[in-house]
């Protein structure tokens, strides 16, 4: 039943997809055309919703990739292996399909280089496209606030905006980026090669003396143990922003 | 209306067995785990089953008494409300008929109380004559915290929230008292062949 | 063990039906033990029949929430007080 719009309520949008990027062998970016969209803010996440022919419908929340663009909305979607949405978003969505989405979603784990820093981002997985909305902001921007990222991945062949980060890292004097592989790592491999623990934390990021804002997003374990890891440190838990990601059922 | 994706059909299958899936369900090899809270973790030397007669005489088990009672060998299906449906899981446990044995009762009603808090409720007419098991082995071997160990009820008739984890208590009553999630919208009796899922199905 | 958690922002868009606003970044009062905390540092149980948001602090069930298929239910629970936006 589709529900008139109401003040006050999300709305589903309808948005045609524009292009389609691989980022790695199981995740890609949407590149979506929404003529409706709100102007989002990075951090915030959308609710993408499908329909089968005979009116089934499922629906799942991705963390929006691409800083502000007018009506331009990018998710980067990881395959959940036994997934509903996912399989159908990476294996079956092809330029030019439609596809409905409402949003923005969130206020909370948000950030714009206006709010300042410095800012610690720690992301476990597909838990950097939040993060990696903010650091695109951040590059478009003339504020140079000090930002630190700290990325695990499994291997290098699943870590996403591997080219890009090192791209702006280069280019971007107020950008530090430290990463872990935990799994797999190559022969000529410079960073860390194990999980994310408290010796790292102190290693890559901010002194809990320059009070940074933090932003931890990935799988609830991930989360739960960075956060406590930083609050170990002497970090003001208030200012430790956690998003988590479940098994949403993919 | 809502934009068709073109080619997208869900998790539904149609190649499932009509007489062992029910309406709305499908079938999955994993054992998704589902919670509304943390999971409590209770060690076996603190752990007591009671059941409470209508008249408030309570019988409990310590692990030890309970692990002496008959066990009986279950393969089933289950069914959750979040359209998942596992077929034949296979337990181990004591029969809710074993744990009435000797009790007089005139009660229809059972609800079930868990060391979290949880509570669901079903008559107890669906939970004696071998319908209805507190169980603490699966799959051979002992039921893991996340789903429900060190025991759970399994009513397999039933969608599986009427199954609690973690289960503490049955208390007999002749009222129909709701539970945790029947109390919030979910369907009294959850009949998943009936898709009895929400109050009014 | 890890308990499968999520945080009050993986039940943004349900605040903004019930409030017509965005409330991760709200307040509220956990009336069990008194913390101030925004809606977005919730504990949030989503994988559950319905949604079950607790209390960070005291892990107190703050809302519970039910959709069928053409209504939502909410129950209002451990909240002191929220705040919203004028």
């Amino acid at each position: 039943m589709e529900r008139t719009a109401v003040r006050g309520r999300l709305n589903w949008l309808v948005a045609e997809v524009v292009d389609l990027i691989d980022e790695t062998g199981t995740v890609k970016s949407i590149v979506l055309d929404c003529p409706d969209w709100p102007l989002h803010l990075p951090g915030q996440h959308v609710d993408i919703r499908l329909t089968a022919e005979d009116g089934y419908q499922a629906q799942r929340s991705y963390s929006i990739a691409n800083p502000p663009a007018g009506e331009k909305v990018v998710v980067t979607v990881e395959l959940v292996d036994d997934g509903e949405v996912s399989p159908y978003l990476i294996g079956e969505l092809a330029v030019g399909d439609q596809i409905e989405l409402r949003g923005p979603i969130g206020g909370y784990f948000v950030w714009t280089p206006e709010h300042g820093g410095p800012v610690q981002l720690v992301a476990g997985g597909s838990g950097l496209v939040p993060l990696m909305a903010m650091i695109r902001a951040l590059a478009e921007s003339d504020r140079r606030v000090p930002v630190r990222l700290l990325t695990s991945a499994r291997s290098r062949e699943t870590l996403i905006y591997g080219d890009e980060l090192r791209r702006l890292q280069s280019s971007l004097d107020n950008l530090e980026v430290a990463y872990t592989l935990t799994r797999a790592q190559p022969a000529d491999w410079q960073g860390y090669s194990r999980r994310v623990d408290q010796q790292m934390l102190a290693e890559t990021s901010w002194p809990a003396t320059e009070r940074p804002l933090g932003f931890v997003c990935g799988p609830t374990g991930f989360v739960e143990t960075v956060a406590a890891n930083l609050v170990a440190l002497g970090h003001d838990a208030a200012r430790i922003k956690t998003e988590r990601f479940g098994p949403s059922g993919g | 209306m809502a934009i068709i994706s073109r080619g997208f059909k869900g998790r539904r299958q149609e190649d499932a067995p009509r007489d062992r899936v029910p309406p709305g369900q499908y079938v999955t090899n994993d054992f998704p785990v589902l919670s509304a809270g943390p999971t409590p973790l209770i060690s076996l030397d603190k752990w007591s089953l009671s059941l409470t007669s209508e008249t408030g005489q309570t019988t409990s088990w310590t692990w030890d008494e309970f692990s002496a009672l008959p066990t009986e060998a279950i393969t089933v299906d289950i069914h959750c409300v979040t359209k998942w449906t596992k077929l034949d899981t296979s337990w181990e446990g004591v029969s809710v008929d074993t744990l009435l044995d000797g009790v007089q009762t005139s009660s229809g009603f059972l609800l079930v109380e868990s060391y979290d808090g949880y509570t669901t409720n079903l008559p107890l007419a669906d939970a004696t004559n071998g319908k209805a098991w507190v169980t603490h082995i699966y799959d051979g071997e002992p039921l893991r915290p996340e789903h429900g160990g060190p025991a759970r009820l399994l009513v397999p008739r039933l969608y599986l929230w009427k199954s609690a984890k973690w289960v503490r208590g049955l208390r007999l009553s002749s009222a129909d008292q709701r539970g945790f999630w029947e109390g919030y919208g979910y369907h009294n009796y959850g009949d998943p062949w009936k898709e009895q899922r929400y109050a009014g199905d | 063990m890890t308990d499968m958690h999520l945080d009050g922002n993986a039940l943004g868009a349900l605040f903004i039906d019930l409030f017509g606003q965005e409330m991760t970044d709200q307040n509220g009062c956990c009336d069990a033990c008194g913390a101030v905390n925004p809606f977005g540092r919730a504990v949030v149980y989503r994988d559950a029949p319905g949604d079950v948001m607790r209390c960070p602090d005291c892990g107190a069930v703050l809302i519970v929430a039910v959709r069928t298929e053409t209504r939502l239910r909410v129950s209002i629970q451990s909240l002191r007080w929220i705040e919203v936006l004028e």
